[in-house]
């Protein structure tokens, strides 16, 4: 190859077409050509959930506005999640309460279990597994119920009709996960440490006295504080995974499934990536 | 009579695949218009593109002498103001009862002044020979022939200066079919709305145009009267309006 066609070919060509052409294209290079393809793949979606996110934030503020859209969805993610959220926490309370006690029983250190559990509940567990199972049933529900309407062209009716789907749809659906995951974890922590409490007190003969007011003591607004933040910021990844998969969707019903998989698996994905880098942020 | 909408040179592909290639067309004020061609030839692209739903690659869409392509969002929302569209599978809301998708062009989706907007939801109903009982009904409560005439109301019922229907009569019976048919006339000549109908049902381009034009290859290769569709001397039209497995369309 000339010196003048190999520039060419360099400034015009894409990667991957320049190294199918060169005949120095060895397994190696394709490897890496490979990472950086995936590279810029995952950097491209990132590019576009923060857009599609920027774009449904900026737009909220704009008229007209949609509270009842917002309270419906309050009551949707909200009230509709508690009887999972509370069988969740009361049963996760109560098996951590057993497991500390069995554990600490090897150290001496029974006396532990209730610090240990309202800490463990209110920091980690009941922001996590909300989050957790919120994700499950809110994720898959939005990405399903815009992707749906998606595919019978519902949003493109939207649009004709001169109504942003971003604040009729998208908006409403963020600020009010937003705001319900908070409430929910907060409720997760009572029943959870309620759980523990009563496998204490019930099972393992503990003072109901003085395992409330352990428990009580221990607790600091800092712990309580980290639990509503992450709150937060799960319930704004659960509603942005949810509506971006549904609204991305395409290929009739395979393609509803598909992102309805997506919303979920990219959902719990970010609520343990958010969760350790909130908590490593939190003890620095 | 002026030109209601001016589409020249519009171009559009997907993923390398030539959908349309300097699609051409007039549409004067008043005049209901059907553009005919095979299944996946780019005539929902066409309208889409004239909604400003889709870009096109080149091209250019004037709507009251206004371009489209290109514009700023404030535009294309003014410009959309101007339009109605009844889709193909009617694309009604599932989640809202059938008043609140009948007048939802009114109010952008909130629920305001509910009583006034049901008796306008019913007047709208009414203009599509449907009554007073569905009004509560989900979409999924109806036929496929309601939730067409639901859609109708609800494209008529900002009054619009042009509506655009996509296969209006698709997946219905030839009865329905020509009830749906019957509607639009009536509502295009009743409301002076100029109408872009795509269609590949020959009764009903034939019932509810004034002209019709085929698009084919991504052009438009032929429009004309609708009394001179079976005898344009067009061989591509020819194959199309009379069903023919032979000829140049392969």
């Amino acid at each position: 190859m000339s010196g003048t066609a190999a520039v060419a070919l360099h400034a015009f060509c894409p990667l991957s077409a320049r190294m199918a052409m060169s005949s120095g294209a060895e397994a190696p290079i394709r490897f890496f050509a490979a990472i950086g393809a995936a590279a810029i793949a995952v950097f491209a979606t990132i590019g576009r959930v923060t857009l599609f996110a920027w774009q449904a934030i900026v737009r909220a503020f704009i008229p007209p506005y949609y509270p009842l859209r917002m309270f419906e969805q309050l009551l949707h993610i909200g009230w509709y999640s508690l009887p999972v959220v509370g069988l969740t926490a009361i049963f996760t309370g109560a098996a951590l309460a057993q497991q500390i006690y069995v554990g600490g029983s090897r150290l001496s250190a029974q006396s532990a279990v209730p610090a240990i559990v309202v800490i463990g509940i209110v920091r980690e567990l009941g922001p996590v597994l909300v989050g957790l199972m919120v994700a499950g049933r809110v994720s898959s529900a939005m990405a399903a119920e815009i992707g749906t309407m998606r595919v019978t062209e519902q949003l493109d009716a939207l649009a004709t009709l001169r109504t942003d789907p971003f604040r009729f749809l998208i908006a409403p659906r963020l600020f009010a996960a937003v705001i319900a995951l908070p409430i929910l974890v907060l409720i997760a922590n009572v029943i959870g440490v309620l759980g523990g409490y009563l496998l204490a007190v019930y099972k393992l003969g503990f003072n109901a006295v003085s395992y409330l007011e352990t428990s009580r003591r221990v607790l600091e607004p800092d712990d309580l504080q980290m639990s509503l933040v992450k709150a937060a910021v799960f319930g704004f990844f659960i509603a942005l995974m949810g509506c971006y998969h549904g609204f991305r969707s395409s290929g009739g019903a395979a393609g509803v499934g598909k992102a309805t998989t997506n919303a979920v698996v990219s959902a719990f994905v970010l609520i343990l990536l958010s969760n350790l880098l909130i908590t490593i942020a939190a003890f620095g | 009579m002026s030109v209601k909408i001016a589409i020249r040179g519009v171009a559009k592909s997907f993923n390398g695949n030539v959908v349309l290639d300097g699609a051409d067309l007039d549409i004067e004020t008043g005049e209901s218009i059907a553009v005919i061609g095979q299944s996946g030839t780019g005539k929902s692209v066409l309208i889409k593109c004239v909604l400003g739903l889709l870009q096109p690659d080149r091209g250019s869409i004037l709507i009251d002498g206004e371009e489209m392509v290109g514009a700023g969002s404030r535009t294309v929302e003014r410009l959309r103001g101007k339009f109605g569209m009844l889709f193909q599978g009617g694309a009604l809301f599932d989640s809202l009862p059938v008043w609140r998708n009948v007048t939802f062009g009114l109010t952008q989706g909130r629920l305001i002044n509910p009583a006034r907007m049901r008796a306008l939801a019913e007047e709208n109903l009414e203009r599509v020979g449907l009554g007073r009982d569905i009004l509560d009904l989900r979409p999924s409560e109806l036929s496929g022939g309601m939730q067409k005439r639901v859609s109708l109301a609800r494209a008529v019922a900002p009054r619009p200066e042009i509506i655009l229907f996509d296969e209006p009569t698709t997946g219905l019976d030839p009865i329905r079919a020509d009830v749906i048919n019957d509607l639009i006339v009536s509502l295009v000549e009743d409301l002076g709305i100029t109408a872009l109908t795509i269609t590949h049902d020959m009764a009903s381009a034939r019932k509810i145009a004034h002209r019709v034009a085929m698009l084919y290859g991504g052009r438009i290769i032929w429009h004309g009267p609708r009394d001179r569709l079976y005898a344009t001397g067009n061989p591509y039209v020819d194959q199309f309006v009379q069903g023919r497995a032979e000829g140049p369309i392969r």
